[in-house]
């Protein structure tokens, strides 16, 4: 069941590792983008013309193309980011002043990646495709020439989201997930050894006692999304939390996944034999000690098997992060725990969501990364059980 | 001049950690002075000290950074009020709003009151932060000081710090409390205010779901109704063919995992089913979306019958396939917990293996196993994602699997994710929803815990 679920999203998934890319010899004179000192000015290279240059460098390609409409259609075989991406390029590689000729490779559009990749059926009726027969044309005309092929797609691993298919990247929801994890894990581990500590050497039995146990096993059943509305209700709109943000996210992850780390926890510690917890009384440690510095440095293996399997958890939760509002588009790479950000998962949801064919590969791919990551973290809490299971 | 947050808490840590060491030797200084000997070990005191100045002086910080901003607000809502009494209040929030924005500098304004308002809200934010440090680094320094003045060689430090500690780890305890009574009185008070605006029963028993109204007032729109029985039913639907599913393939496997397997293929099955139970919901809900659903319109329209591109049988089968494993590793622990003298009697008497199983075992396993099922059931129910990604929108009462349903989760997922206001009728109704699916999943868990408590109990 496993295999049919991975491979048929490895089918779907694999070709993402590529992007359509084509090859444009471009001469740009930095002396434009200069103020009067001769220092670089972002502003000047902001308004200059950028997408006319590209498209002034394709239609070199084919001189043939003059009609307003045609030309329209042959903009549509590269991305609309084109210009765009090529002032970053140009921006990042800070040329000295004077004219440069240089050759970048560009994006083209998710619908030519798409028919070069064979995802796109050319059986169907021209009409209902969304790439025309001129348009196929031109783009085998140009692989003909070796100006556009496949490579690797570089930008899915180092970018944020975006609205165009062959521009957008997991980049920004990876570090979103990485900063949501971390508030989850400092907030839900030491609680939850604290608490499990607790339970096991130092509540007394009784009502307390019983109603905290009540709690904490309802706790790990009761459904992910209602701990959403509770972060919408109470980290939102009383405390007054930014929306979207990673530490609302790991905070609500956080409470979810308590339950779980303490219940493992508890296991872990009950495993250790009281003897190492009566010797080190007998020998007049008190009981705090006894728990600190005999049982809980054995139980720790045990712990942290439980909290890899509650990260893994958390990491791979979607429903309460929509409640927060991490589901926002997002363009920029979130840097701190209160900026807008989103995570894997619901990337992968957002993907799955929007119409681009092309949207489809990079959540599949998105999804084998992700699974890839949970299984090797669950492997290796099963590792870390297997290799510290002591029979006392 | 101002004091970030992390400055503060980490001068605040490093004052804590002198205080620890000053308190450390301190004691053992006064101790040869006195010619005695601590009566705990000196670093207890050192922990004493560090606790003292820690503590109290973190949770001002925590105070004062959550509550100072909205104290601001609050101040700068009145100021804007007396400013023009005339507006109303969501207009002074919209000013609120913007004056914030401007602040921080995210939207740039021509309109000279709200740049003024604008300078004073980040003015106002940097006393807070500056006011803020200063009183959480004065308070650990006094607390540090007094707390190592006072400590004598003769006191007990050790039963101090450990009584406190103790309190600490009860406190942490506490919080699964907290989090139980904060989600039940957040549902139960938002849904208050929803059923101010829409009567009770008519949410309890209605047959009609149809939550449009309008966003503003002078738009024409149905008038939105909210019965909740066509998603309940939806719901219910889904959670019966994922049940169809799961069960009987979870339990047989169960079964021959704990009867029949051999501790080799045991060893590898089982951390694969925990692998698959490991796998995220949004997999699987992209899965039945993209693969499930049109091979379950594929297979209707070879048989002529019209399936629903949402069917609800593609959700439900998915859904079926992601409990599996819950099931089948629940199921394996009830079963392996029956104890061996049952099996060894009801073979010593001549009974077959599959006798022993259907007539010995799985009687004396029925409770846990329902409880199994039932944690199971609850899990479908709250399951979210699947459906969300599968499953469709509207509101259709029927039990054809065939057609489209939409569940309690969908709802709220679609009610709360768009930009609607807080108090809106039907960001309220999806509380609603909320409080109706956390009893209904809390009555399963508490029935199901019992049940396997009483197992449990029986056979210890």
């Amino acid at each position: 069941m496993l295999a049919t679920l991975l491979i048929s999203i490895g089918l779907n998934g694999y070709s993402a590792l590529q992007q359509a890319y084509f090859k444009l010899d471009i001469s740009v004179n930095t002396e434009k983008f200069v103020d009067d000192s001769g220092a670089p000015d972002n502003n000047k290279m902001n308004l200059f013309n950028w997408d006319g240059l590209v498209q002034s460098a394709l239609r070199e390609f084919f001189p043939e193309v003059k009609d307003r409409d045609e030309k329209k259609e042959l903009f549509a075989i590269i991305s609309a980011n084109a210009g765009y991406d090529l002032k970053e390029i140009i921006k990042k590689k800070a040329l000295g002043s004077g004219s440069h000729t240089l050759s970048v490779w560009l994006h083209l559009s998710d619908d030519a990646d798409q028919y070069l990749k064979g995802r796109l059926s050319i059986d169907i009726p021209e009409e209902d495709r969304r790439i025309n027969n001129k348009q196929i044309a031109w783009v085998n005309s140009l692989v003909e020439r070796d100006i556009a092929k496949l490579k690797f797609n570089k930008t899915f691993f180092t970018s944020a989201d975006s609205r165009e298919p062959e521009s957008a990247g997991i980049l920004g929801s990876v570090i979103g997930s990485a900063l949501t994890l971390f508030v989850t894990i400092m907030f839900a581990l030491p609680l939850a050894v604290m608490a499990a500590i607790y339970l096991e050497y130092f509540a007394k039995p009784g009502k307390i006692t019983d109603f905290i146990e009540v709690n904490v096993n309802n706790l790990a059943a009761v459904p992910s999304i209602v701990f959403g509305l509770l972060g919408l209700s109470v980290f939102l709109s009383t405390f007054g939390l930014p929306r979207s943000a990673p530490l609302v996210g790991g905070l609500v992850l956080g409470l979810m996944t308590l339950p779980t780390i303490i219940i493992a926890s508890r296991a872990s510690i009950r495993s250790i034999p009281p003897s190492i917890r009566e010797a080190a009384l007998g020998l007049g440690a008190s009981k705090m000690q006894a728990a600190l510095h005999h049982v809980l440095p054995l139980a720790t293996p045990g712990i942290l098997t439980g909290t890899i399997i509650g990260m893994a958890q958390a990491l791979g939760e979607t429903a309460p992060l929509l409640m927060i509002g991490m589901v926002a588009f997002i363009i920029d790479i979130p840097t701190t725990f209160t900026s807008s950000a989103t995570a894997m998962p619901v990337q992968i949801y957002m993907w799955s969501d929007s119409a681009e064919r092309a949207f489809y590969e990079r959540s599949s791919l998105a999804i084998l990364f992700l699974v890839a990551f949970l299984i090797s973290m669950n492997l290796l809490a099963v590792v870390l059980r297997r290799k510290f299971e002591k029979k006392w | 001049m101002t004091l970030p947050l992390s400055f503060v808490f980490f001068v605040l840590l490093g004052l804590s950690v002198y205080f620890y060491y000053h308190a450390k030797s301190g004691i053992v200084r006064k101790a040869a002075l006195l010619s005695d000997r601590t009566k705990a070990l000196p670093s207890h005191y050192g922990q004493q000290s560090f606790l003292w100045a820690f503590i109290p002086s973190f949770l001002i910080l925590l105070v004062l950074t959550i509550g100072g901003p909205n104290y601001i607000d609050q101040i700068f809502y009145n100021k804007i009020q007396e400013l023009n009494p005339t507006f109303n209040e969501s207009f002074v929030s919209l000013i609120l709003a913007k004056v914030i924005n401007v602040s921080n500098g995210k939207i740039s304004t021509g309109e000279e009151n709200i740049i003024m308002l604008a300078k004073d809200y980040k003015i106002a934010f940097e006393q807070l932060h500056f006011y803020r440090g200063l009183v959480v680094i004065l308070c650990a320094a006094l607390l540090g000081m007094i707390i190592s003045y006072r400590q004598k060689p003769g006191s007990n430090a050790r039963e101090q710090v450990e009584k406190f500690i103790v309190n600490i780890f009860f406190a942490s305890a506490v919080i699964a409390i907290f989090t139980t009574v904060a989600i039940i009185l957040s549902l139960f008070f938002e849904a208050l205010r929803f059923f101010n605006l829409y009567n009770f029963f008519d949410f309890i028993f209605g047959l009609h779901w149809a939550p449009n109204v309008a966003i503003r007032t002078d738009q024409v729109a149905a008038e939105g109704s909210f019965g909740m029985i066509p998603v309940l039913l939806g719901t219910l639907l889904i959670s019966f063919i994922a049940m169809c599913v799961a069960i009987p393939i979870g339990l047989f496997s169960a079964i021959y995992l704990a009867e029949f397997a051999t501790p080799k293929i045991r060893d590898f099955v089982k951390p694969t089913l925990e692998i698959l139970a490991g796998i995220p919901t949004v997999v699987y809900g992209y899965f039945a979306a993209l693969t499930a659903a049109p091979f379950f319109r594929e297979i209707g329209f070879s048989l002529g019958l019209d399936v629903s591109s949402e069917s609800a049988i593609a959700a439900g089968a998915v859904m079926g396939i992601m409990i599996i494993p819950f099931i089948s590793s629940l199921s394996d622990d009830v079963i392996r917990a029956v104890p061996q003298s049952l099996r060894d009697g009801s073979m010593g008497l001549g009974a077959t293996k599959a006798e022993t199983i259907y007539i010995v075992i799985l009687p004396a396993a029925i409770p846990g196993l329902v409880g199994a099922v039932l944690l199971a059931v609850s899990r479908a129910i709250g399951e979210t994602m699947i459906v969300v990604m599968a499953a469709g929108l509207s509101a259709n009462l029927t039990v054809n699997p065939l057609e489209s349903v939409t569940t309690v989760t969908v709802q709220i997922v679609s009610l709360l994710t768009g930009d609607t206001e807080f108090d809106d009728i039907k960001t309220l109704s999806a509380f609603g929803l909320g409080l109706a699916l956390f009893f209904f999943t809390l009555l399963l868990n508490i029935f199901a815990l019992s049940i396997s408590r009483r197992l449990a109990e029986r056979y210890d």
